[in-house]
Order: structure tokens, then C-alpha cells, then sequence
């Protein structure tokens, strides 16, 4: 018998997420899956290295919030980090050439995929070490205010989406984050992916309070729980911490309930993981949920869906390519980058 | 012109550059309504506010990686660690994330940041208090480790580190706090990256840096009167190191020792002998000495301290040794 949360209930008629909107998530989302998928296809054929962790199952989470995002907004992400930069803008040519270590991904092959960074993007990173992704969000979102306190910049507020796992909400740099984000009133969303695992470390197991989003009343902070398995629900609690944060009222945790569909990397075997668990999660599918959506909804039809499949598919296999005729970095270059002089 | 206490002339490098950069902000304990353990920032927050001279909860990781991600998106932090020693806890935000994440991002982030306060063994403070996390750091890529000794270059150097574009770890010396000097009225700016030259001579290099700089020169006046005529260099730079001002003197008087406050293990001066190695070991005279902290926790009792740390007495010493040697 599995224990699952319930997952919050989800009313849609309360959104008013437009047929542009809708489809922008779905593409969105299909291009996490593929570009994922291929992913492992690549690593299994020896065309990527060390460790990679996929996303697959977590897409409503990434699309739901970094596609509610203004592009002069900045996103934070861990090792985990592929969707959240491709949602966040940075072309799936430039991800794939990063993982094959080229000098054409978007950290010139110096990164990895554990370390994926656009400044372009406002992507911040790409952090392989648990939870220190969360100070660095942080910083940017204090910038934010300061701009516009200190130095009188105007415009609206640059709001910080940080993305981290349950594993990561047991350490300190958590807890003296959101501290901080309150008592400053930082524009910041905390967005905890709660997929209940942290590698072999159930969250039960690991934590006194399983339920996050009820941590973020001890800093005075909104917290609120979500379906990460809808998209929909995910953009509605966006918007309102977006709003909340862009109008300088401060953070948001949002834990959203969602859960992997893959090991924890390429190179766990995932045996601690029971059937039932999976059985029981398997159909939340997001993608599928939300196609579902689309149609009952009548915001798409199944050709508009099925050519975004193909489209997408198109997409990932022109950064395959891409990657694979792209050049090595130069050796020549090997201490550049050190110092920002060079 | 009057002279200045050397925490004084930190505080003026500090509030000219926050005048002449909106950007430049400091962050840490008790830096604002306090005005830092060591009056570095006093009253500063009067002038610029509690934003600028903000004054964070004792979370040494958290606030050192939210100026991190401070820096990356165009402000210039100055996280004042209340002991340098405390940064131990910001160790992997200071190396990952300060450090590396330039390189790692493939240039994709600048991180204009700078790391500074007080270090060094001072009186009777306890082990956890008299650290010098400079060796424990100089491995780390992507930084910078300077150290500053007296009021003039104090001033001149945390300006410097101010404006530019790495991240720079800046050591004080908690008992040169004190140090008087006259400064230049017009505004300067000295060289990060460039040792001082701080007394010419013939007989024997000796290079150090922070409070052993003053040692030095208390073994240099009993030298100088016994006929020897030592060239000190005060490193300044200990990441990168001036090779170009420390490589000539080497060539020039063919005997060399670093005089540190560090432990002996791992320390400047083992980097130091070990390039020394690799680059200059045919113009040496004599091998290379290392006089260093002992490698243990600092103890509390005074005597012992006193043991722990180098004493004019031994420079004296080791310079007399080093010069009568023929090889
Ligand atoms: C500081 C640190 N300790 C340990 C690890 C090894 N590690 C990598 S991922 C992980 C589990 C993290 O779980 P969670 O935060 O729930 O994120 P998820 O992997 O589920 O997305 C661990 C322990 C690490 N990367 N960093
Ligand atoms: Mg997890």
C-alpha cells in the first residue's frame, strides 16, 4: 500500500490561461520530455559524460512557473538543470552542444551538465553542489530591489525564480534563504520540486515536517502546494507569487508535488523505488494531463498538438546535429575564462 | 596632513568608492547600526542607508553566495567577514561559486566581489579566532588574495579591489588596525596584482606579507646595525604572485626567505619555495628558508602564542645563517 500526499485539488475554471498561453506550455513541455529523452539516448551511445540527471516527469513544474516569467526575470536551477534552461530560453542547439562538451553550449563546453549558464538568458545556473543555488538566486533578487531602492533604477521589479529539490529543504542555506527573502521582502519564488526523493533518501525519512510549503510560515512567507504533475495549477500559483513579488509584498514558497520518471541519474539503477509508487504516479503524466486539457478545453485540437510533437522532435534532433558537427574548444584555451580580463 | 589609523583609512576607501559607485554596497554582521567589529564601516549606514550597509543575520554561507549572485547581476559587494575566520562556513560559496563559476560558466558571469576583514594570530584570541585562511584559499581558482599592512597601502589596495571586475579575498591584520600614517589628500589607487619593493638590498630576499612585514623590519634595524643588507618585498599579492618584482630580487641576491603567518603545511611560502623550484633554483646561493607558523591550533595562552608565531629574534637569525652559507 503506498502513502501518497493528496495532491491539492485543482479547480480550472478558475484560470484564465489563454489558447496562446496553452500552447506555449505545451511546446514548452514536449521539448523538455524530447530533449531529455534524447538525452539518454545520446549518453547510452557515448556521446555525453558524467553525470546526468533528467528531468523527465517534472516538466508542469519548469514550463508552469519560467514560462509566467518576463525574460528580464532571473532563473536559478541545480544539477537538474536542462528543462529549466530551455524554458527559460536558451536554444536547445546551445544545451545539447554543452552536454557534448563543445565550445558552441551555452558554457562553451567548460560546464556540463550540471553547470549550464546564459547570461543572455538571465540563467543563472547550472549549481552541482545541493541547496548553494539557493543564496545565489538570492543575491539576484536583492539586486533587484536595490536597483531600484538604492540606485533609482524604475521599472518593474525583476523577479528570481529558484528552483531546488526536497532533498535540498534539510539544509541550512534553505532555511537562512527564505529568512532572508522574508524579512527584506525579496522578489523571489521559491520553487521546491518535491519528487519525493533525494537519490536513495526518502523525503519521510529525511525530514520531522514532510509537508514544505508549511516551513515557509516560520519566516512569515505565503507557502502553498500544488499538483506539479498540472500545469495549469503550476502557472495559477506562479501568477500570484509573481504579482505578490513584482509588487514588492516579497516571497513565495511554492512546493510543487510532482515526482521523476527516470532514475536519479543516468547512472542510478533506481532499485529503491517500489512498483506501486510508480504505478501510482506513471499516469499523472503532465504532458498527457495537459493535452487532455487542451482538448476538453477546446484550446487545441489533436493536429495542432501532434504538429508540435513533430516540430519539436525537428528541433532536437537539429541540436543533436548541431552539437555533433560543432568543434571541440580550442586547447589553446584551456586557462581562459579564469579571470574576468580574459 | 593628519594621520590616519589604518581601520580608518579601510573606512575611506570604503566610503569614497560607495560615493563614486551607486553599485558598490557592504554586507555582513554588525556592519551597519554597529559599524563593524573592527569600526571599519562606522556610521557609514548614516550616509548611504541600511540597504547599502546591510546588516545580514549570522548565516556566513547564505550571505556570501547572495553576493555572489549579487555580483553576477552588475553590483559590486564588500562582504565584511566580522573574523575572516568565520568564512570557513562560506568556504563553498567562496570557491565554487565565487572562485570557479566564471571559468565554469565559460565567461558567461563576472563576479565583482570583495571579501575582506580581519585575520591573523592576534592577542590571545583562541585557536578558532587567530586563523589565516589565505593558505587555506590560494588553491582556489578564479580568485584573488590580497593583503594589506599598512594604513597607505590599506587605502589605496581596497580601492583597487573595490573596482575590480574578480572576486578578491582581502586580508586585514587584526592587530594592525592601529597602524598610523600620513595619506595622500588626493584620491590614489594602488596595484592589486603588484609586491612592494619595501626595502632595497644586496645581501638576501626576504619576502612576507601582513603583520610579519613588521616583523621583518624589526629584525631588519638589528641587522642593518650587525652590516647586512637584506631586500624585503611585502608580497601584497598572494594570488597571483608578483613574479615580476619577486623573480629579479631572487637573481639579484640569490637568497631567498619567507617570513609568514601562516602554518608551515600548505602555506604561501610552500607555494612560494615550490616555484622557486621550478623556476629559479639555479640562481639560488643557499636553500630557500621558510620561517612559519607552527602547525598547530593557535593556543591561548601567551607564551605559547608567542612560540606559535615567527619572532623578529629568528628572522635576525635565519638571515645570518643564510648569507654565511656557501653552496
Ligand atoms: C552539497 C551536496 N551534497 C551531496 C550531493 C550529492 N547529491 C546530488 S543530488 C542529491 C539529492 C538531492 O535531492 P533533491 O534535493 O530532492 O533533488 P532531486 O535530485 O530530487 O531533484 C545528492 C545528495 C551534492 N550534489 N551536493
Ligand atoms: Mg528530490
Amino acid at each position: 500500500m503506498v502513502q501518497e500526499r493528496t495532491l491539492p485539488e485543482y479547480h480550472s475554471a478558475a484560470t484564465s490561461l489563454t489558447r496562446a498561453d496553452g500552447l506555449r506550455l505545451y511546446e514548452d513541455m514536449v521539448l523538455g520530455r524530447e530533449f531529455e529523452d534524447k538525452c539518454a539516448e545520446m549518453y547510452y551511445r557515448g556521446r555525453m559524460f558524467g553525470f546526468v540527471h533528467l528531468y523527465n516527469g517534472q516538466e508542469a513544474v519548469a514550463s508552469g512557473v519560467i514560462k509566467a516569467l518576463e525574460p528580464t526575470d532571473y532563473v536559478c536551477s541545480t544539477y537538474r538543470d536542462h528543462v529549466h534552461a530551455l524554458s527559460a530560453g536558451v536554444p536547445a542547439r546551445e544545451v545539447m552542444a554543452e552536454l557534448f562538451g563543445k565550445v558552441t553550449g551555452c558554457s562553451k563546453g567548460r560546464g556540463g551538465s550540471m553547470h549550464l549558464f546564459s547570461a543572455q538568458h538571465h540563467l543563472l545556473g547550472g549549481f552541482a553542489f545541493v541547496a548553494e543555488g539557493i543564496p545565489v538566486a538570492l543575491g539576484a533578487a536583492f539586486q533587484a530591489r536595490y536597483r531600484q531602492e538604492a540606485m533609482g533604477e524604475s521599472g518593474p521589479m525583476q523577479v528570481t525564480a529558484c528552483f531546488f529539490g526536497d532533498g535540498a529543504c534539510n539544509n541550512g542555506q534553505f532555511f537562512e534563504c527564505l529568512n532572508m527573502a522574508s524579512l527584506w521582502r525579496l522578489p523571489i519564488i521559491f520553487v521546491v520540486e518535491n519528487n519525493k526523493w533525494a537519490i536513495g533518501m526518502a523525503h519521510e525519512r529525511a525530514t520531522s515536517q514532510p509537508e514544505i510549503y508549511q516551513k515557509a510560515a516560520a519566516f512569515g512567507m505565503p507557502g502553498v502546494e500544488v499538483d506539479g504533475m498540472n500545469v495549469v495549477a503550476v502557472w495559477d500559483v506562479a501568477q500570484t507569487a509573481l504579482q505578490r513579488a513584482r509588487a514588492g509584498e516579497g516571497p513565495t514558497l511554492i512546493e510543487a508535488l510532482t515526482y521523476r520518471f527516470r532514475g536519479h541519474s543516468l547512472a542510478d539503477p533506481d532499485e529503491l523505488r517500489s512498483k506501486e509508487e510508480k504505478e501510482y504516479w506513471l499516469p499523472q503524466d503532465p504532458i498527457k494531463q495537459f493535452a487532455a486539457y487542451l482538448l476538453t478545453h477546446n484550446l487545441a485540437q489533436e493536429a495542432e498538438l501532434a504538429a508540435i510533437h513533430q516540430e519539436i522532435r525537428a528541433r532536437v534532433e537539429d541540436a543533436v546535429a548541431f552539437a555533433e558537427e560543432s568543434p571541440e574548444p580550442d586547447p589553446r584555451d584551456l586557462r581562459r575564462y579564469i579571470y574576468a580580463e580574459d | 596632513m593628519a594621520e590616519t589609523l589604518l581601520f580608518n583609512a579601510l573606512r575611506e576607501a570604503i566610503d569614497e568608492e560607495m560615493a563614486r559607485d551607486p553599485s558598490v554596497f557592504v554586507l555582513g554582521e554588525d556592519v551597519g547600526h554597529y559599524g563593524g567589529s573592527y569600526k571599519v564601516t562606522k556610521d557609514l549606514y548614516k550616509k548611504y542607508g541600511d540597504l547599502r550597509l546591510l546588516d545580514t543575520p549570522i548565516a556566513e554561507n547564505s550571505f556570501t553566495g547572495m553576493a555572489v549572485g549579487a555580483a553576477m547581476t552588475g553590483l559590486r559587494p564588500i562582504v565584511e567577514g566580522m573574523n575572516m575566520g568565520f568564512l570557513l562556513l562560506a568556504f563553498n560559496q567562496i570557491s565554487n561559486n565565487a572562485g570557479m563559476l566564471r571559468y565554469t560558466s565559460g565567461g558567461n558571469f563576472k563576479i565583482p566581489l570583495v571579501i575582506r576583514g580581519p585575520g591573523g594570530v592576534g592577542r590571545q584570541l583562541g585557536a578558532e579566532h587567530s586563523q589565516r585562511l589565505e593558505a587555506y584559499f590560494q588553491a582556489v581558482p578564479g580568485l584573488k588574495i590580497v593583503a594589506c599592512s599598512t594604513p597607505y597601502n590599506a587605502k589605496g589596495l581596497l580601492k583597487a579591489a573595490i573596482r575590480d571586475d574578480n572576486p578578491v579575498l582581502f586580508f586585514e591584520h587584526v592587530l594592525l588596525y592601529n597602524l598610523k600614517e600620513s595619506l595622500p589628500e588626493a584620491e590614489y589607487v594602488l596595484p592589486l596584482d603588484r609586491a612592494e619593493v619595501v626595502r632595497p638590498g644586496q645581501d638576501v630576499t626576504i619576502l612576507t606579507y601582513s603583520r610579519m612585514r613588521h616583523h621583518v623590519l624589526q629584525a631588519v634595524k638589528t641587522l642593518e646595525g650587525r652590516g647586512f643588507d637584506p631586500e624585503v618585498i611585502d608580497l601584497i599579492s598572494l594570488k597571483p604572485l608578483d613574479w615580476q618584482t619577486i623573480g629579479p630580487s631572487i637573481t639579484k641576491t640569490h637568497r631567498v626567505i619567507v617570513v609568514e603567518e601562516c602554518m608551515k603545511t600548505g602555506g604561501i611560502g610552500a607555494e612560494i619555495v615550490a616555484s622557486i623550484n621550478d623556476n629559479y633554483f639555479d640562481q639560488l646561493d643557499a636553500p630557500v628558508l621558510r620561517l612559519s607558523s607552527a602547525d598547530i591550533p593557535t593556543p591561548y595562552n601567551g607564551s605559547l602564542e608567542n612560540l606559535t608565531i615567527v619572532q623578529p629574534l629568528q628572522i635576525v637569525e635565519a638571515v645570518e645563517k643564510t648569507v654565511a652559507l656557501q653552496v
